[in-house]
């Protein structure tokens, strides 16, 4: 029988910027891809168990009802022993990734920092502002347990943030975002290319990019087009500039901004504005601000796209939000349940696009699946991790210019 | 620290992520227990799976006396570089208890505070 395992870590591409791993670092990787896998699948099924045979048969003796919300459900199952050891355990596999990979970054940060200086000096395509403040919403906690989240240098000029985001991703995701952990902007460029073959944006915004693992496969996709990664983290950029250079992508430029203020670009001056993964790591006055400046500099007849987790809707079992509620509480996610639970088409709606110039599709990584095989989804996904995503998008109206 | 100073890898490496803790268990024993194991489960992994290429390569292309086991003695080179991966690994299987020292010098609400605050700001 062939038994389904993540694919090594020595799968991975290894790009110029990519730190390198001695033998046992990959096998340390190799082991928390695996337990992560077990902790999602093979065990995973015993918080519904826990759920179905005592928490919820308690709650209904103690309350005379069913749970009404999500967070009645966490309150319960935060009392019942199999969740606590579940959720110490997946936490436990949360931090022995970041310090895995901080252990591999640091110990080469020297030569790290020099390779980065180098290219980052040769190819134009890091733009630095030490102006940009980083938002109150990335430093009240380290966003999923990294160590400085995103933003902070361990010495000045540093990229150790972004190397160790870049080493170890692959441990969280069980390894299901292919050879250069770019399977979320792989599937964004193949929809564009599939859905709609005539659309040929000249000038792409990725809000949010952190390392740019998402926004490169979108500069191949369209080589015509000049791209601009953003984000309010310059130690992240930084690696991320130079990774894009030593991967050889030129037609992309790293860009200190905050989406909030997007100020520097006039209005309708991007063909496409795109967010992965980033809006849950908002707050809930920044969400429309960013959307808001989203719209505005985006020109009549162009396409913003945003890959989130799906939305907790009413039709969503609460058991399920309870369960996708999980990165909020235990992996420093302080976002993540408040943005789910909005009707982010309502959101997008007051940003200046009309319901009905709005769509919404279901994507999953796209990755070589001879050697990466697809990510488990229904009760054996991982929340939160798993590369099946939803994509809200929408195409700004022409008719807005005359209005404006 | 000055830029050039060069960097503690295997200290630094075990910072802990800012925002408070969840507590798992009644008595934190069991927490700062459960870090070590699993922190161990990964190393015998690992040990595991590093065997396994070198019997795979001997296998392949050479061939070993298990007595030049018993009687191997590293040189000083060697026995420096054994000195700091054993470091490194405490470091890894430790960071239960180091972090939570660390994190008696932070003040940090819990993380529900800043669900609820990051939801109306």
């Amino acid at each position: 029988m062939t038994q389904e395992v993540p694919p090594p870590y020595t799968a991975l591409t290894r790009h110029p910027m990519m730190p390198r791993v001695d033998h046992d670092e990959a096998a340390r990787f190799n082991f928390l891809a695996n337990f992560n896998r077990y902790l999602s699948g093979t065990i995973g099924a015993g918080n519904k168990l826990a759920y179905e045979k005592r928490v919820l048969p308690a709650f209904r003796a103690e309350h005379g009802r069913d749970p009404q919300h999500r967070n009645e459900i966490r309150k319960a199952m935060n009392r019942d022993p199999w969740h606590r050891m579940w959720s110490a355990l997946k936490r436990n596999s949360m931090e022995l990734r970041q310090h895995n990979g901080r252990q591999t970054t640091l110990r080469q940060l020297d030569q790290l920092d020099a390779l980065a200086r180098q290219f980052n000096a040769h190819s134009g395509q890091l733009e630095l502002d030490p102006a940009v403040a980083q938002p109150h919403y990335q430093t009240a906690v380290d966003i999923h347990c990294q160590p400085g989240g995103y933003h902070t240098e361990e010495r000045a000029g540093d990229v150790a943030a972004g190397a160790n985001y870049d080493v170890g991703i692959f441990a969280t995701t069980g390894g299901a975002m292919g050879a250069l952990n770019d399977g979320g902007g792989a599937a964004v460029a193949e929809w564009a290319k599939r859905a709609h073959p005539d659309f040929r944006p000249k000038r792409i915004l990725d809000i949010g990019a952190t390392v740019g693992h998402n926004a490169l496969p979108i500069a191949q996709a369209f080589p015509d087009a000049e791209v601009i990664a953003i984000d309010t983290a310059g130690a992240s950029l930084r690696y991320g500039a130079a990774r894009a250079a030593g991967l050889g992508v030129k037609n992309i430029r790293f860009v200190q901004a905050s989406g909030e203020d997007l100020s520097r670009w006039p209005d309708g001056y991007f063909d496409w504005v795109q967010t992965t993964m980033f809006l849950h790591e908002l707050s809930g006055k920044a969400l429309p601000k960013v959307l808001g400046e989203a719209s505005r500099v985006l020109a009549p007849g162009g396409l913003i796209f945003h890959i989130e987790q799906p939305e907790y809707s009413d039709a969503m079992p609460l058991y399920e939000q309870f369960m996708r509620d999980w990165d909020a509480f235990n992996n420093n996610e302080p976002f993540w349940s408040s943005m789910h639970a909005f009707d982010l088409k309502d959101v997008i709606t007051r940003a200046g696009f009309p319901r009905d110039a709005q769509f919404e599709v279901g994507v999953r990584a796209v990755v070589d699946r001879t050697i990466f095989p697809d990510a488990p989804s229904g009760e054996a996904e991982d929340y939160g991790r798993a590369a099946v995503w939803n994509a809200y998008g929408a195409w700004k109206p022409l008719a807005q210019v005359a209005a404006a | 620290m000055s830029d050039d100073a060069p960097l503690d890898w295997i200290a630094r490496a075990g910072k802990r992520a800012k925002g408070k803790r969840p507590e798992y268990f009644d008595d934190p024993a069991i927490d700062r227990l459960l870090s070590l194991a699993t922190a161990l489960a990964s190393e015998v992994s690992v040990l595991r799976e590093r065997l396994d290429t070198v019997e795979r390569l001997l296998e392949a292309g050479g061939s070993l006396e298990r007595r030049a086991i018993e009687e191997y003695v590293p040189d000083t080179a060697a026995g420096y570089e054994r000195g700091v991966a054993t470091k490194a690994y405490i470091a890894r299987i430790m960071r239960g208890y180091q972090q939570e020292v660390e994190a008696l010098e932070a003040v940090d609400p819990p993380v529900q505070d800043w669900v609820e605050k990051l939801a109306r700001e």
